[in-house]
């Protein structure tokens, strides 16, 4: 079988804040259709590794590539690559002036030159994929900080982008709301969307990840399929799994 | 002491009146369209890393909030002349107006760009919209929306401020009444029907800011909340 070219990898990426080295040689790789969670301790680096992948930070040393944009290269055609990737926040970050139709046509329609009632079309297909169909046309205060994540998700879905990259989505959730939104997450996996996420649900992270990437000071200190969360084989992601339960 | 008011003589001159509250309210519609224009660039300039564009609209902003209007219109009077521009005072009074009006709305307008999270041009960015179409969409609306109340008021300000123009012997309604009164002899008339002109002014401007917040600000027509 032919090794097929990864959608995101990360090699030997090094980056500082000022004297704070926060990635120290980080690799890892997606391959379509996968789903790569990290997790780590805060400060570990994994907000950062993700923000990186985006280039909303530029790395010192190593290469990324995501859907064969050269991420790391200065000639990077920024937009291009951003209309690859689809990026969830824990903030949401829905444009609050905006009705939810409004906040998700708005990119499509700027960017991709889509005509209104195309996208219009789109955001209705996008809202039911994340169960909000009949707030089409509620402003994001009107919503559950719930829903305005899964709003956050299916406007970044509507750009229909080749990898999604979640950063905390849940954090500032109750359980509830988070279960609702992990669903969502859950639904995009089962279809087949490439994911990369940095989340702290352990139960969530077991049962959707194809990689586990536990980083640790900057580096991927162990990595491999969710089992490794049942059976660390480093003491460091042991005791992080075992201070999580 | 005896109050003898005659306002007969006084109102016998309403077209002169009309005309003066006509160019007063010219000026002020002049003046709040371009400086609202010069505030959402020179905002953008102000918190530009553009070091030279930064420094200029600040010494533009701080030149203007520390220097009496009065000074300010007599600098573009007598700045044009002395280059052998002629113009009407009319168009000097509207260039002056706009300088000023421009510096106040600029510091008005880098106020709402403060207001903006980063983490909203974060999203935007990451939907690719490039930095027109985020200053545009994400910044510049929001941003106007919640300092839409001081803006207002600082172009009614404006207008009535634009009463000193009548030292240039722009034919506004104070520069009318200063006319009208000494044609007369009836000061004290002259100047209530004046100040009530202005109220007049100043409640047709804000009506009509009003009424342009509704069709801008859909969502606070809606939910009424602030945003």
């Amino acid at each position: 079988m032919p090794t097929q070219e990864p959608i995101v990898a990360l090699r030997g990426v090094h980056k500082s804040f000022g004297a704070l080295k926060v990635l120290d040689g980080v690799d890892f790789e997606v391959q379509r259709g996968n789903v790569l969670v990290i997790i780590g301790r805060s400060g570990s680096g994994k907000s950062t590794a993700l923000r990186c992948i985006d280039r909303f930070e530029t790395i010192d040393q190593g290469e990324i590539v995501v859907c064969g944009h050269r991420v790391h290269d200065p000639r990077l055609n920024l937009r291009a690559l951003r209309q690859d990737i689809g990026i969830v926040f824990q903030s949401y970050n829905l444009f609050p002036h905006l009705t939810l139709e409004e906040n998700i046509i708005l990119a499509p329609c700027s960017v991709k030159g889509v005509s209104k009632k195309q996208a219009r079309e789109q955001a209705r297909l996008a809202l039911a994929q994340v169960g909000l169909e009949d707030k089409l046309h509620q402003y994001p205060e009107q919503l559950s900080g719930g829903q305005q994540q899964r709003g956050a998700i299916a406007r970044s879905l509507a750009m229909q982008p080749k990898v999604m990259l979640f950063d905390e989505v849940t954090s500032a959730l109750d359980p509830e709301l988070t279960g609702e939104v992990l669903k969502v997450i859950e639904a995009l996996a089962a279809d087949g969307m490439t994911m990369v996420m940095v989340t702290h649900e352990m139960g969530f992270a077991r049962s959707i990840a194809d990689t586990v990437v536990f980083m640790h000071r900057g580096k991927v200190h162990e990595t491999g399929p969710a089992s490794i969360l049942s059976a660390p084989a480093t003491p460091e992601l042991a005791q992080f799994v075992g201070a999580g339960f | 002491m005896k109050l003898n008011l005659d306002f007969g003589v006084v109102l016998e001159r309403w077209p002169a009146f009309l005309d003066g509250a006509v160019m007063t309210l010219q000026l002020a519609v002049i003046a709040t369209l371009l400086g609202a224009a010069i505030g959402a660039v020179g905002a953008v300039c102000r918190r530009s890393r553009n070091r030279l564009a930064a420094g200029i609209s600040d010494i533009y902003v701080e030149t203007i909030r520390n220097t009496p209007l009065l000074v300010q219109i007599f600098l573009v009077y007598f700045g044009l002349a002395s280059m052998g521009l002629k113009f009407s005072a009319f168009t000097v009074a509207a260039v002056a107006l706009t300088i000023n009006v421009g510096a106040y709305t600029t510091e008005i307008m880098r106020a709402g760009f403060d207001s903006i999270p980063r983490g909203q041009i974060e999203a935007a960015e990451g939907l690719a919209l490039s930095r027109l179409q985020i200053y545009w969409h994400v910044v510049l609306w929001p941003a106007v929306e919640r300092v839409y109340p001081a803006l207002t008021s600082q172009f009614v300000l404006l207008m009535l401020a634009s009463s000193v123009t009548s030292q240039i012997s722009a034919e506004e309604l104070t520069a009318v009444a200063n006319y009208i009164q000494s044609d007369t002899y009836r000061a004290f008339e002259t100047y209530i029907l004046v100040a009530i002109a202005y109220i007049a002014l100043s409640l047709i401007m804000r009506t009509g800011f009003w009424a342009l917040g509704l069709v801008l600000f859909p969502r606070r027509r809606r939910l009424g909340t602030p945003l």
